[in-house]
């Protein structure tokens, strides 16, 4: 199941995470984010959650965090490992080939 | 082998409005989304010259509607970009990384990209104050300086957005704008805009820091250059026609776009087709798109018909 994460959250769900977390930074008027969001449903609902957790943080609501990580693009997307950033990609990607990232981090 | 009537790679106004047509001549067409669903009109805003949008429409919001169209008449969508084509035999062969599929004809509306400026702190930057996509992020530039490099319609389009966030600084090579005179005069009379003629962009700077921290500018006429304090770099320089599946494969014309046979949609491969911007440097619009999509559609249903 896909996860919202928000600036009240953000640090007990992805930075104190026990596990490595999948985050994607967006807005509703981005057009490749629209693009993302199915994408990213999707594999949330494909990929273990007890291995990765994946979800959105929505720029518009959530503006300290975007600060925080220097976000200026977006969707830009962060995976956070022991509550560092360990990979950043900025614009839309395939679903295979965002999976095949994904897996990496298990 | 399953061998489908027609195959539509590239999913903006071309391929959508040939799949429409497609579909409902009853071809049962498949359409390869590509790496950028609904294409270039996904990062615009307001479309005020597609008719039959009294009010304008949004880019997305426009794709959107087309896409929904073509799933009505029953057109197959996969969502993912092809890898490699086969065009030296019949069936025609289209390649998406493993998977091979099949058709007797093909129609291409790969469309175009924007070009970068090229530079490789363009791309180390990228993300971090260098942005392909105003829409996307001028939000994170509110109350932030930033440029625009062109001198064409978009560039003017793409500046007046940025304008509801940052300050703007258009940055033109020559001493005069290409755009159309409506838009020409928009931004002459915004305040929120600065023009620098007769400039290029020489450096993106912060790549020690990590972010955009400015720029230097070559002038084109002295060859002197400056820097300029900024914290983001917008280009809207164009855009060239995405072709690289293709090359080896069908004829290119001298500005590097598909060639097609006047008035038609034909390539030089009997039952290939090209439509949008892949073929057409000159009008790329998107009512002009869809308008050779549909050409596209119908060659192809004569092409069918004529095996």
């Amino acid at each position: 199941m896909e996860h919202t994460f928000t600036d009240q959250n953000f640090q007990k769900e992805v930075l104190e995470s026990e596990i490595p977390v999948f985050v994607d930074f967006w807005a509703p008027w981005c057009g490749p984010c629209r693009l993302m969001g199915p994408v990213i449903e999707q594999l949330a609902d494909e990929l273990d959650g007890s291995k990765i957790k994946i979800g959105k943080c929505n720029v518009d609501d959530n503006a300290a965090m975007a600060m925080k990580f220097g976000i200026m693009s977006i969707p830009t997307m962060l995976v956070f490992k022991g509550g560092q950033v360990a990979e950043t990609m900025v614009g839309a990607v395939q679903k295979d080939a965002l999976k095949a990232k994904l897996e990496k981090h298990f | 082998m399953d061998i489908r009537n027609v195959i539509i790679i590239g999913s903006g106004p071309a391929g959508w409005t040939a799949a429409i047509y497609a579909a409902r001549a009853d071809l049962k067409p498949l359409i390869f989304e590509g790496n950028e669903p609904g294409g270039q009109l996904m990062t615009t805003t307001d479309v005020e010259n597609f008719p039959g949008f009294v009010n304008g429409v949004m880019g997305p919001e426009l794709m959107g509607v087309m896409r929904d169209q073509a799933k009505r008449f029953q057109t197959e969508i996969i969502s993912a970009h092809v890898t490699s084509v086969d065009f030296s035999q019949q069936p025609l062969k289209v390649t998406v990384g493993e998977k091979d599929y099949f058709a007797k004809s093909v129609i291409i509306s790969t469309g175009a990209t924007a070009r970068r400026l090229g530079l490789e702190s363009e791309k180390q930057l990228y993300g971090k104050g260098v942005s392909a996509c105003a829409t996307c992020d001028g939000f994170f530039f509110k109350g932030k300086k930033v440029i625009i490099v062109g001198g064409g319609d978009s560039a003017m389009e793409e500046a007046m957005f940025l304008t509801r966030f940052a300050e703007v600084t258009i940055v033109h090579r020559r001493d005069a704008f290409r755009a159309s005179k409506i838009m020409q005069e928009r931004v002459m009379a915004n305040p929120k805009i600065t023009i620098i003629w007769n400039s290029a962009v020489d450096e993106i700077l912060g790549v020690d820091v990590g972010h955009v921290t400015g720029v230097r500018l070559k002038d084109t006429v002295t060859g002197e250059t400056r820097e300029m304090a900024i914290d983001g770099v917008f280009a809207s320089i164009g855009h060239e026609p995405n072709v690289s599946l293709f090359k080896d494969v069908l004829d290119l014309d001298e500005k590097g776009y598909l060639k097609t046979v006047p008035g038609t949609s034909k390539t030089n491969i009997p039952g290939v087709f090209a439509a949008g911007d892949v073929q057409d440097s000159h009008y790329r619009q998107a009512i002009t798109a869809a308008g050779s999509g549909c050409m596209a559609a119908l060659d192809a249903e004569k092409y069918l018909a004529g095996l």
